[in-house]
Parts: structure tokens; C-alpha cells; sequence
């Protein structure tokens, strides 16, 4: 039996008098990666704040690994990429020094790392190709390797869950294929649940399991099988743009 | 005269204790502050602490101990204001800083002037210093750097990435707090060093000579502490031996520390 990670219940946020998100509800599976799509303005973004308790809902209930979120303290279970991380490009940190600042949530007193997190921070590194340049400063790379390191601070807790904001808008399409492989290794083997939000509605079918097409409102969520066979989505799509989304699926 | 001889003084002992532990304070902060945009706090707050010397003079209490309280207030009067009032930490601090120099000269206008006091408060006169105030000064510069070494991880997740440092559980509006109350307390420990006028430059010049240089997070506290404190012993040194103003001289020790290591970082 698949074991709940997430589940929003009526979640709606508005802005003012601006409706963001209306009457979300949906359920996240361990294992699922989920292909998080929409126009500009349909709310991704405001769903995954949301989500990780950066903006309360104005109505709705939202629970992460089975607690109301609000109670929620294992933040270290939840691995996070921002949309565009706008830091200080002269910042003094070394690539080593953020990856590490990602266990932070799990590891807040003031003695140094132990021999476990080294090789968890090692690790994070080496998934993301990063370890080589770990004593390299952050402003001396180059834009596709900050976000690996971005991706590394993610991951370096081994989360059960992963999201990730649009995190290739940066990468060119060679790092941008395996980074997608990467992720589908932590999501197949190490059973990383993963929630991928992105603008490439043409290739998310490549990787993720479950569509959540969102506009305001949950047009879709469920498989990809499920979407491209739907009168309804073909209906509200149109057959161009549902075979768009589909025809890269194996 | 020989370096021994120049150290044989008491009030020059003072000085160089007293300058150099404030100065330690001023260069950690000053990494934080510059790293998030908000180095200009201290020179709000040090226009604050003359409105606050002013409500010392006038209640003939000693400014230290009525300005610390004053300005910590007045710090986290900044940070709600930025956080509130959907202000730029700049803007904030332009209230702020125009309020307290407007209330300083309207105490000192209505009090008939006490000029030569709030003059050496302006200029700063670390030569002059007290044995209370030298131990008040150690002991706060000492506990603000143990707040930063106790809270250190928390300091650099929320000054690389504060959004990241929310979700990774870290309460950062805590440390926001503790981070301005803290550069209250140091501006006015700096003031008795290079005055109100020049105190912003002990929390700016030494952070961003180390970031000329700096190869990683801590190296750059450590290199803000050490041109710090150098900068203060060869500034009391220089200004003793020839005579010019010691608050002055401090800071131009600094900038030429700061030339120096941006010269060298474009040079190699």
C-alpha cells in the first residue's frame, strides 16, 4: 500500500482580490514524480510556498507525511529548489559550505560535521557533479553549475520528498539530460518522491509519472496514460497541445 | 619612539584593548550586514546615537548607557519598518537616521548647546576612555561575538539564501532581530572609537577588504577581524606618534588596508 506524503484538501490563496489557487485538492504518493504544469500566473509557484509552509492558505487544509502542516517540524525530509535563487553573485561561500548548509535542518548546534554528514555532503556532491570544484567559490562558477550546487543543498539530507521549481531554465541541454537522469535515479532507486514544476510541457512526459496541470484550479492530475486518452483533456487542450504533452511519453 | 615605550601609557593600554574588541564586533557584523545590503544600518544608527548622546547630556547621565537602549529600539524600529511597511531596508534606515539627528539638535538646541561634549562624542575620542567603560565595552563586545559564534550556522543560512533557510526550519526573523540589536549595541561601543561620524566605517571597510580577498565564509570573518584589529593597533600607533586625530586615523588605516587588497586582487 502506497503510504500518503502529501494531500491538500479545498486549498485556495488569493492575492487581495486576485484568486490564485481555488479549491485545490490532490494526494502525493510515495515514489510518484509528478510533472507539476501550467500558464504563467496558474499558481505553481504560490501551490509549492504553500506547500512548504512559506504562505498560509486562505482556506483548505494541507498535510505533509500525515501532519497538518502548521505542525510540521521534519522539514529535513523535505528537499527544496527554488524558482531562481538570487543571492549575492560575490558571496564568499565555498560550493562545500552550501551543500552543507542544506543539513541545517536536521544538524543545528555549533560542533563540526561527523563523519556521517561528511559523507553525506560528499555524496550530495557527487550526484550532482559537483565535488570536484567543493572548495570553489559559489560566484566563480558558472550559472548551470550554481544550480547543481542549488541541487546538491536540496538533496544532501536524502529527502523523501524533492521540490523542485523549474530548476533547468539555467542548464544547457546536455547537463539539462542528466540532471534529468539523476533525478529519475533518485526517484527509482532510492524512492525520492519527486514534484517537478516546469515550463517544458513537452518533454515532462519523458520523466515524470503523473501530470497536475494547474490553472487557478486542477484541470488534471493523474497519469500520463490517463491524460493522453482523455476526451476531456483532448476537449479542453486541444488535439495539438495534448499531443504535445504526449506524444514524448513512452 | 620605541614600541614599548608608546605601550608604557594607560591610556593608550585603554585604547588598544578597548579598540581593538570593539573593532573585532564591528568587522564579524560587518560581513553580515555588507553580504546582505543593509551596511548602511550603521550609519543610521550612528546618527541615532547622537540624538541619543544628546538625551544623555541633557539628563546628565552617560551617554553610553542611555544610548544603547535607545538605539537597540531604534534598530528593530528599522526591521519592522522594512518588514512592514513595505520599505527598503534604505529607506527604513533614512527615517530612522534623519529622526535621531533631528532630535539631537532640538535637545541640544532647547538644552542652550553643550558643544564640546557632543563634539567628542561626533569625532569620537578612544584616547579618553574610562575603566568602566572599558570593561562595559569588552563585555558587550564579547557577548555579541558569542550570540554570532552560538547562531553562526543559522547567520550563514539566512545571509546566503533566506527563503532556503525558512523551510530549512531556521527562524529568521529571530535572527534578523538579533542580528540589528546586536549592530545597536556595536555602534554605539564604535562610537567612543572613530565617532559618530565615521562609524560606519568599522563595520563596512573590514568586511569588504576581506571579500576582496576571501576564499570562503569563515575566512572572510577571519580576514575582517584580523585587518580590523591591525587596523586599530597602527591607527592609535601612527596617530600618537604624529599627532592627528585617532578616529580619523583608524579609518584611513582601514581604507588603505582595503586599497591594498583591491589592488592585489586585481593585480593577481
Amino acid at each position: 500500500m502506497s503510504v500518503n506524503i502529501l494531500s491538500t484538501e479545498g486549498l485556495s490563496f488569493r492575492y487581495n482580490s486576485l484568486e490564485v489557487l481555488s479549491d485545490i485538492s490532490f494526494g502525493i504518493n510515495v515514489g510518484d514524480y509528478i510533472g507539476l504544469v501550467g500558464p504563467n500566473g496558474s499558481g505553481k509557484t504560490t501551490l509549492i510556498r504553500i506547500i512548504l509552509g512559506l504562505m498560509k492558505p486562505k482556506k483548505g487544509s494541507i498535510s505533509l507525511f500525515g501532519v497538518e502542516s502548521w505542525k510540521f517540524k521534519e522539514w529535513y525530509r523535505v528537499g527544496y529548489l527554488p524558482q531562481r535563487t538570487l543571492f549575492n553573485p560575490y558571496f564568499p561561500a565555498m560550493v562545500k559550505e552550501i551543500v552543507s548548509s542544506g543539513l541545517f535542518s536536521r544538524k543545528r548546534s555549533r560542533r563540526g560535521l561527523d563523519k556521517p554528514e561528511e559523507t553525506m555532503i560528499d555524496e550530495a556532491m557527487r550526484l550532482m557533479d559537483v565535488l570536484d570544484i567543493k572548495n570553489n567559490l559559489i560566484g566563480d562558477l558558472s550559472g548551470g553549475q550554481q544550480q547543481r550546487v542549488l541541487v546538491a543543498r536540496a538533496i544532501v539530507n536524502e529527502p523523501d520528498l524533492l521540490i523542485l521549481d523549474e530548476p533547468t531554465t539555467a542548464l544547457d541541454p546536455e547537463t539539462r539530460e542528466k540532471f534529468f537522469y539523476t533525478l529519475q535515479e533518485l526517484n527509482q532507486n532510492k524512492k525520492v518522491t519527486i514534484i517537478l514544476v516546469t515550463h517544458d510541457i513537452g518533454s515532462i512526459g519523458k520523466y515524470a509519472s503523473k501530470l497536475l496541470y494547474l490553472d487557478k484550479r486542477v484541470i488534471f492530475y493523474g497519469s500520463f496514460e490517463d491524460f493522453c486518452s482523455s476526451e476531456d483533456m483532448r476537449s479542453y487542450f486541444g488535439e495539438f497541445a495534448q499531443h504535445l504533452i504526449c506524444h514524448r511519453h513512452d | 619612539m620605541e614600541i614599548l615605550d608608546f605601550l608604557q601609557y594607560e591610556f593608550i593600554r585603554r585604547a588598544l584593548i578597548t579598540g581593538s574588541f570593539i573593532a573585532l564586533a564591528c568587522s564579524i557584523l560587518g560581513v553580515l550586514l555588507v553580504l546582505r545590503r543593509f551596511s548602511l544600518i550603521g550609519d543610521g544608527l550612528a546618527h541615532v546615537t547622537f540624538g541619543s548622546v544628546a538625551i544623555g547630556l541633557l539628563l546628565k547621565q552617560h551617554p553610553l548607557y542611555v544610548s544603547i537602549p535607545i538605539v537597540m529600539l531604534s534598530s528593530l524600529g528599522i526591521l519592522k519598518l522594512t518588514e512592514k511597511a513595505r520599505l527598503y531596508g534604505d529607506a527604513a534606515i533614512g527615517i530612522v537616521s534623519s529622526l535621531g539627528i533631528a532630535g539631537g539638535i532640538l535637545i541640544a538646541s532647547i538644552a542652550g548647546g553643550f558643544n564640546v561634549d557632543l563634539f567628542s562624542y561626533l569625532f569620537g575620542n578612544i584616547l579618553a576612555i574610562s575603566k568602566a567603560e572599558v570593561f562595559t565595552s569588552m563585555a558587550l563586545s564579547i557577548m555579541v561575538l558569542l550570540s554570532i559564534f552560538l547562531f553562526y550556522n543559522e547567520h550563514f543560512s539566512t545571509t546566503f539564501d533566506e527563503e532556503f533557510a525558512k523551510i530549512s526550519g531556521i527562524n529568521t526573523k529571530k535572527i534578523n532581530s538579533i542580528l540589528v540589536l546586536l549592530t545597536g549595541i556595536t555602534v554605539v561601543l564604535a562610537m567612543r572609537v572613530v565617532g559618530i561620524m565615521l562609524t560606519s566605517a568599522l563595520l563596512i571597510l573590514p568586511a569588504v577588504t576581506a571579500l576582496q580577498i576571501a576564499r570562503s565564509f569563515k575566512n572572510t570573518m577571519a580576514i575582517s577581524s584580523i585587518i580590523a584589529i591591525s587596523s586599530v593597533i597602527i591607527g592609535i600607533y601612527i596617530s600618537f606618534m604624529i599627532n592627528l586625530p585617532t578616529g580619523a586615523t583608524i579609518v584611513m588605516t582601514n581604507f588603505i588596508f582595503f586599497v591594498t587588497a583591491f589592488l592585489y586582487r586585481n593585480i593577481f
